[in-house]
């Protein structure tokens, strides 16, 4: 009898998990998103579905399962149907080195980081596909458009995440938690302040939402790069979207937040906490802000986001140095 | 006539499944009445009192309808909101026939039912209702109709699709109707 290793069960574990908490986390995500929406604009939002709407996002992901898919005439059936899931399936993966509390970890990996930052490059990818194996001139310019913003989006994104990595000199962002302490002023972001602003702003321009949205802006490319899927194809870009705001937030809140570090009692609640609390203020920014114009989107990004992560990146290595 | 040569024969209904759930079909039909996504289309001033239905006062949002898609593939309602001009006709077709099954068609208004002030005698710019270009479940009256009647008009959708009647019916219709 040959044996199954310890830790491939524990990966599979772990996954089912991060499996079970994404989907459990798009519905809330989804409820939580037209529930701020409808008060923001002094209107109730969904309310007569359920209490207070809450069965509202079931409805619609059964919905979306129930309606019909639709391959477009002379489309990429294969890289078509492929992008949905290629945005999906890395997503799970990111979860894994994300230090939710001081032993609930998927993977406690060295360079856990490092792994979050490479795949999550793929959803670029997927987007890139949609737009370009649905056969439809929308989808196309949404997927250019994303493409250059993300390649924009990443790179100042990258040189804050440095900049911590210097401070700390660790990749493991398990490590990164545990040096920080339980007040906030022991956390990451009293010393890097830049850097968290200018990781958060990434971060927005890095998971497409408004107002840096232009790969599906609604006004000028009817739907962007899903313009061509229908139900759960475009659930699946939906749900791919959530996830990926999750685990920024996330990786914002282990770097810049101290993580499960709180007040009183150390927890993953405290992870949780704060992570919906940047949840909050992502979909805030959303429902407040207007769309940027493309050449304001990457003038933001190369004349002001760029020049200062690496000016903090600069410090940041001269004082490392020095001390 | 231009209308016989753009009607459309697109299917209004899913297919038959080979296996019969009754408890099944019917949450799912449940789901369906419960998250109707109308599409972003406006054709004329009706539009303006579907806008008005989507803001805070009258808020479609509260029935899980204020999700208005601009992809036809992503929408499950079309609200046709005003005059349909013969120019407009097969671009209104066309978006019906882009829209995944199921599907449902609300016509908006008097121009959209019958072509309301716009019909007489030797007009050549309009159709005269859109039921003569795609299948129509819900006709609501009115010249533009009240945001009230659009939101009626899509209980009357949610009644068709789910087989009941979910809110209570307001005084002013209870003498008409039941």
């Amino acid at each position: 009898m040959s044996q199954i290793p310890v830790e491939l069960v524990k990966i599979l574990i772990a996954l089912v998990a991060v499996a079970a908490f994404v989907g459990l986390n798009g519905l809330v995500l989804v409820y939580l998103e037209r529930k701020v929406a409808g008060h923001i604009q002094r209107r109730p939002g969904p309310f007569e579905v359920g209490p207070h709407g809450l069965l509202q996002p079931l409805a619609d992901a059964v919905k979306l399962i129930g309606k019909q898919l639709f391959t477009p005439k002379n489309a990429d059936g294969f890289l078509f149907w492929l992008a949905p899931i290629l945005s999906f399936m890395p997503v799970l993966l990111l979860f894994l080195p994300l230090p939710f509390g001081p032993k609930l970890t998927g993977m406690n990996l060295n360079l856990g980081l490092l792994l979050i930052l490479a795949f999550s490059g793929l959803n670029v990818l997927a987007t890139c596909l949609a737009g370009w194996g649905s056969n439809n001139k929308y989808g196309i310019l949404g997927a250019a458009r994303a493409v250059s913003q993300s390649v924009a989006y990443e790179i100042p994104l990258l040189l804050s995440v440095l900049a911590i990595a210097f401070q700390t000199g660790s990749l493991n962002l398990s490590e990164v938690v545990a040096g920080q302490g339980s007040w906030p002023w022991q956390w990451n972001f009293m010393v890097q302040p830049l850097a968290f602003i200018i990781f958060f702003v990434s971060a927005l321009g890095e998971t497409n939402r408004a107002p840096f949205d232009l790969a599906e802006a609604e006004s000028e490319l009817t739907a962007g790069f899903h313009t061509e899927y229908s139900g759960m194809g475009f659930g699946m870009f939906f749900l791919a979207e959530y996830a990926n705001m999750i685990v920024v937030c996330s990786v914002a809140v282990a770097l810049f937040l101290g993580g499960w570090n709180g007040p009183f009692f150390d927890g993953a609640w405290w992870f949780l906490a704060k992570v919906y609390v940047l949840l909050l203020v992502m979909i805030w920014l959303r429902w407040t802000f207007p769309r940027v114009r493309f050449d304001q989107l990457l003038n933001l990004n190369w004349k002001w986001l760029m020049p200062l992560a690496l000016l903090n990146l600069l410090i940041t290595a001269f004082v490392t140095k020095l001390s | 006539m231009a209308e016989e040569n753009i009607l459309t024969t697109g299917g209004h209904h899913i297919e038959e499944g080979l296996v019969h759930l009754q408890l099944a079909e019917d949450a799912m039909d449940i789901c369906r009445s419960m998250s109707l996504w109308p599409m972003t289309f406006g054709l004329a001033c009706c539009a303006i009192e579907m806008m008005a239905c989507g803001m805070a006062r009258f808020d479609m949002a509260r029935y899980g309808a204020e999700v208005f898609r601009p992809s036809a593939r992503q929408a499950d309602l079309m609200i046709v909101a005003g005059t349909v001009t013969k120019k407009m006709a097969p671009a209104v077709v066309r978006l019906y026939e882009q829209m995944p099954a199921p599907k449902w068609v609300m016509a908006l208004g008097n121009c959209a039912i019958s072509g309301g002030p716009f019909k007489f005698k030797n007009q050549y710019g309009i159709i005269e209702g859109v039921d003569k270009l795609i299948p129509v479940d819900v006709f609501v009256p009115g010249c533009p109709p009240r945001p009230e009647a659009l939101l009626e008009g899509l209980f009357e959708i949610q009644q068709k699709v789910s087989g009941k009647r979910w809110w209570p019916v307001p005084e002013a219709l209870q003498k008409e109707k039941f």
